[in-house]
């Protein structure tokens, strides 16, 4: 079971997170978002062998936060509070 | 008499302490000490199994966990199906049974297969069971396989526990090299965890000769172990680590000889030190794998440790050192003995009383139930009852594997050793490739070097050392006769060669065709000699050929281990209501819904459960119903932006409600699809209350939190889930408004004060009351929140004055058929992962709303304004008739064949109407209201005619009678 650092509880198991998706993958606002961006949005995801940027929710705190770390060999590369470019 | 017990020795047995068993019906003695195969071998009991293809006699082979034959079903509190007799305490009273054998493993009827074994290689069932069906064949092939058999009565005897624990360092094996790991690190301020499956720490030092630090290996073994639990460190014998998780997780599971369940151990140590030891292989010679044929090194435990003589005419055979103790053992000990090994040059001396036959092997052994002699590679004969074999020692590398060590290839040691270190784990001692004590100290001190600087001295090696000197032996291809690799899946080398010719060379093809290193053994004997074998068959090099993946576990763990106390009710324990012991002294049946436990119904008056739910339901629109609707979410939505907030997650427009008033609207997610539905609260400008459906709660609150802390930031909205906080009493009927004044509750219930959508706020006994006029019923109605440890006296007020109203506590079936009869849909039941919004009809915000909300461009699609949707409709039976099955499929002829056109949601017979009231999603249904359509469900085809949604009074009229 991996150890999951939540950047405000600190190590927890995995089983207390949820994963939330592709870090960086912005929401294009509007009615006339072109229709294949707004698919890209949806659901492609890019699914990377090695380092992942990756939006983590710890439920235990109900905190989100950006995690990195590397598919391959599970090695968790970095975990920070959502700031700057997430908030409004 | 062959093998017996001799009259004085034995390290683990207590000769104070005789015990009895009985093992296939017999009786066994022993002594408190033994494992059932140490007994068995003690009485001379040679064949204890058989084999899983083609019930060949079997003896015990081995010591441990790496024994492929003896495998037993040990029956009673403790019962647990093919354990191994070599793990296994001998405890008086115990039954054991032999597996795979039918009546016993001596006569088992199904001997008779081993005849026509030519006829039923690897791959035979694959090949032969195909025409016309292998369902055909399938029961009777599936009551022949398997091994042991699950007692199916059996319960367990208590909760097993589970362990979370931590410590710096934990050792796998206590033999000489975890013990002096454990030692030093200790030594260094560590913390340590020492854990060994064997109920006496010592592993090979237990058996085998060797003198630590001037003392003989037993003193050291005490001193060390003492030393350790002086220390306040953890010693955990009878112990197993199965596995090694990601982040250096290691699973452990701890046995217990009080007969209590099993105990696993979670351990998240900082540092791992692998000192698990090696396990002996076999050699390879037709028939080897006959009752009586033993690793060397098994034969030398059962000597010292439980003072049994395996054989009396002893042959062992070996390619390295190793069996020269054995063999010396057991001269010694009286047994007629000769070493025949491979090696021609460079072997040790002779021991005494041992003939040494240099530079020949085993070509066959002969025997039928038991082994009677060998026959060497030069045809020479020796008579005996026991052989033991040495191939060489395989390291026990599984759990660094596990935890995706590499390996790398030993040509010199004809094994994989360790190859690059992994993070958090050393591996050290014969695990490591050491063999002399010397080394195996060496090695240890290496591993725990770079913890810190230890105060405690390394221990050193004053004895004699052990060497190797291994000459590979592998099985050969083209080798005459049959020549087992795998003794418990019954693979010969005539099934590798098989499997090559067929192109099954990768090692993981080799594996599951021929089932090669399957089974409760994972091949911990043979799966090294078989994939040397396909190496020397294809012409490649053994790291060419590689191993399979390591996975756990390492051993078999009892499921209930992994269970612990997760069983029963507290499986996936159920939320409970305030109120809940109130509504059992009411007669309530209770059923799960969506992860509550809430009333059905209250059963009443006698009558079964349906007639009840009918009773409540018609009750209910007579006068006036009492239902506890606590489970209902109620999730604050506090802040400066709250309106933008609740405007952004909603469909509906939510902003320009006024405070003090109520609005029903959808949540959707980001592919338009209806989540949820429900009734919002503005309680004051920056202040809402998200109503959302009771199996929602949990997934509404994250979704709000995720666009809370993503969007709009941690200052602007705050959020907070009161849903357990308050419980929510509702007041439904067309007297729910003159019962309610009855109690006085502080507030005008006018309907110019109190209209419908809108709330109030009162008290009652002190206690501030909310109060929503909203109606799920279609009847006027009033869900009243209050504190829920302050909500019993409310509810037995309202069901006082109810009385004279005649008012009814219904039950959420009864609840299910009002709605239905409204038409209001259950998100989930009357929606699937399709349905948008304006499939139900709520087309306005789609082509109205100007600003952004979630889901908004989905609905936009080509998708989602496809003609032919299905569309949210209430659907009508012929007179008589009974309600349409949920689930039933709205059909539609195409060219003779059906066609799906929609299902039906829900489907109730209303007392009120006096007949079936349905709902459904049907293909254009909105613009076919009077359509009648025809109705499949499990081959019946009837007809129904697509209506309004709504049943039951269309005008709402009721909502202010």
């Amino acid at each position: 079971m991996q150890l999951f650092p939540c950047p405000f509880c600190g190590p927890r198991d995995e089983t207390e997170f949820h994963y939330g998706g592709d870090a960086g993958n912005a929401r294009p606002d509007g009615a006339d978002v072109p229709i294949d961006r707004w698919a890209d949005y949806l659901y492609l995801r890019s699914n990377p062998k090695g380092t992942a940027r990756e939006i983590w929710v710890h439920m235990s705190c109900g905190e989100f936060f950006v995690m990195e770390r590397d598919t391959l060999t599970h090695k968790v590369l970095s975990s920070t509070a959502l700031g700057g470019e997430y908030a409004a | 008499m062959t093998a017996s017990r001799l009259a004085a020795g034995g390290s683990a047995i207590d000769r104070s302490r005789p015990i009895r068993f009985s093992f296939d019906g017999a009786s066994v003695d022993g002594f408190a000490g033994d494992t059932i195969a140490s007994a068995l071998l003690a009485s001379d009991v040679v064949v204890v199994g058989r084999s899983f293809k083609y019930h060949r006699p079997r003896g015990i082979w081995g010591v441990g966990v790496e024994e492929p034959n003896a495998l037993v079903d040990v029956g009673g509190p403790q019962a647990t199906p093919n354990t191994r007799a070599t793990t296994e305490p001998a405890r008086d009273g115990l039954v054991a049974k032999s597996v795979n054998a039918t009546p016993s493993a001596l006569t088992d009827r199904n001997a008779f297969l081993d005849r026509f074994s030519r006829f039923i290689p690897a791959a035979f069932y694959y090949k032969t069971f195909m025409w016309p069906d292998w369902h055909m064949f399938e029961p009777r092939i599936r009551a022949m396989a398997g091994l042991g058999k699950v007692d199916t009565d059996w319960t367990s005897p208590g909760t097993p526990d589970q362990i979370n624990h931590h410590c710096d360092m934990l050792v796998l094996g206590a033999g000489p090299a975890g013990l002096a790991a454990a030692k030093l690190a200790a030594g260094a301020g560590l913390s340590v965890t020492l854990v060994d499956d064997q109920p006496k720490p010592g592993g090979s030092l237990g058996h085998r000769a060797g003198e630590v630090d001037g003392k003989p290996a037993g003193v050291w073994i005490e001193e060390t172990v003492a030393e350790l639990a002086a220390g306040g460190h953890l010693v955990l014998p009878s112990t197993t680590a199965f596995g090694i998780y990601d982040h250096n997780l290691v699973g452990l599971n701890q046995r217990h000889l009080d007969g209590r369940p099993d105990t696993m151990w979670r351990v998240r140590p900082r540092h791992i030190v692998l000192a698990t030891g090696a396990i002996e292989r076999p050699l390879p010679f037709a028939n080897n794998d006959l009752p009586g044929i033993l690793s060397a090194d098994a034969a030398l435990v059962y000597l010292r440790r439980h003072a049994v003589l395996v054989g009396r005419r002893v042959v062992v055979a070996t390619n390295n050192d190793s069996a020269y103790e054995a063999a010396a053992a057991l001269a010694e000990a009286g047994a007629d003995v000769t070493l025949v090994d491979i090696r021609r040059d460079g072997t040790p001396v002779a021991p005494a009383k041992v003939r040494l036959v240099k530079g020949r092997a085993l070509a066959s052994a002969k025997g039928r139930l038991r082994v009677e002699g060998v026959t060497l590679d030069d045809g020479s004969r020796l008579d005996a009852d026991c052989v033991l074999v040495s191939g060489g020692w395989t390291p026990t590398i599984h759990l660094f594997g596990q935890a995706r060590g590499k390996l790398a290839w030993s040509e010199a040691r004809a094994a994989f050793l360790p190859g690059d270190p992994v993070d958090g784990i050393s591996i050290t001692g014969a695990a490591a490739g050491a063999v002399s004590l010397s080394e195996v100290f060496a090695s240890s001190e290496t591993a725990v070097a770079s913890l810190g600087r230890t105060k405690a001295a390394a221990p050193r090696s004053t004895g004699v050392e052990a060497t190797d000197g291994i000459v590979a032996a592998w099985p050969m291809p083209g080798s005459k006769g049959r020549i087992w690799i795998d003794y418990q899946n019954d693979v010969t080398v005539k099934d590798v060669e098989l499997a090559a010719r067929e192109n099954f060379v990768s090692v993981e093809h080799l594996k599951r065709y021929t089932t090669l290193g399957m089974a409760t053994d994972q091949g911990k004997t043979s799966n090294l000699p078989g994939l040397a074998l396909m190496a020397g068959i294809t012409g490649r090099t053994v790291p060419e050929v590689g191993t399979t993946t390591y996975r756990p576990p390492f051993t078999p763990v009892p499921l209930a281990s992994f269970a612990g106390p997760r069983v029963g009710e507290l499986m996936a324990p159920v939320r409970r209501l305030p109120l809940e012991s109130v509504h059992r002294a009411s007669g309530a049946v209770f059923q799960e819904y969506g992860g509550w436990l809430r009333p059905a119904h209250y059963g009443g008056r006698g009558a079964d459960a349906e007639r009840s739910i009918q009773d409540e339901a018609w009750r209910a629109r007579q006068s006036v119903a009492l239902f506890d609707g606590s489970t209902l979410g109620k999730i604050e939505v506090i802040g400066p932006k709250a309106a933008e907030f609740v405007d952004f997650l909603y469909y509906n427009t939510m902003s320009t409600l006024t405070p003090g008033r109520c609005r029903y609207g959808f949540m959707l997610s980001e592919n338009g699809v209806v989540f949820d539905d429900g009734v919002l609260v503005r309680l004051d400008e920056h202040r809402f209350v998200v109503s959302c459906s009771s199996s929602h709660v949990t997934a509404v609150h994250a979704r709000l939190e995720e666009w809370r802390q993503d969007r709009f930031g941690r200052d602007a909205v705050y959020i907070h889930n009161a849903t357990s906080e308050m419980a929510t009493l509702t007041v439904s009927g067309p007297n729910a408004r003159k019962l309610l004044e009855k109690l006085e509750l502080g507030l005008s219930l006018d309907d110019t004060d109190l209209p419908h959508m809108a709330i109030g706020h009162g008290s009652y006994a002190g206690d501030e009351v909310r109060i929503a006029r909203v109606s799920f019923t279609g009847d006027r109605s009033y869900e009243i929140s209050i504190r829920a440890d302050r909500a019993e006296p409310l509810w037995a007020h309202l069901r006082q004055a109810g009385q004279a109203f005649d008012a009814v506590i219904i039950g959420l079936e009864a609840l299910m058929i009002l709605r239905a009869e409204k038409g209001f849909i259950v998100i989930g039941k009357d929606t699937d992962g399709t349905t948008l919004p304006h499939d139900l009809g709520s087309e306005g915000p789609r082509s109205k709303r100007q600003t952004e909300h979630v889901g908004r461009r989905s609905l936009l699609t080509e998708e989602a304004s496809r003609s032919n949707r299905l569309q949210l409709v209430g659907l009508t039976v012929p007179s008589g008739e009974a309600p349409l099955p949920t689930g039933a499929h709205a059909i539609r002829r195409v060219d003779g064949k059906l066609k799906s056109q929609g299902f039906v949601t829900s489907s109730y017979q209303s007392p009120t109407l006096g007949r079936p009231v349905g709902l459904g999603l049907i293909e254009r249904g909105a613009a076919r209201h009077g359509e009648t359509i025809e109705i499949q469900h499990l081959g019946k085809i009837r007809t129904a005619t697509i209506a309004a949604p709504c049943a039951f009074d269309p005008a709402g009229e009721r909502l202010n009678a």
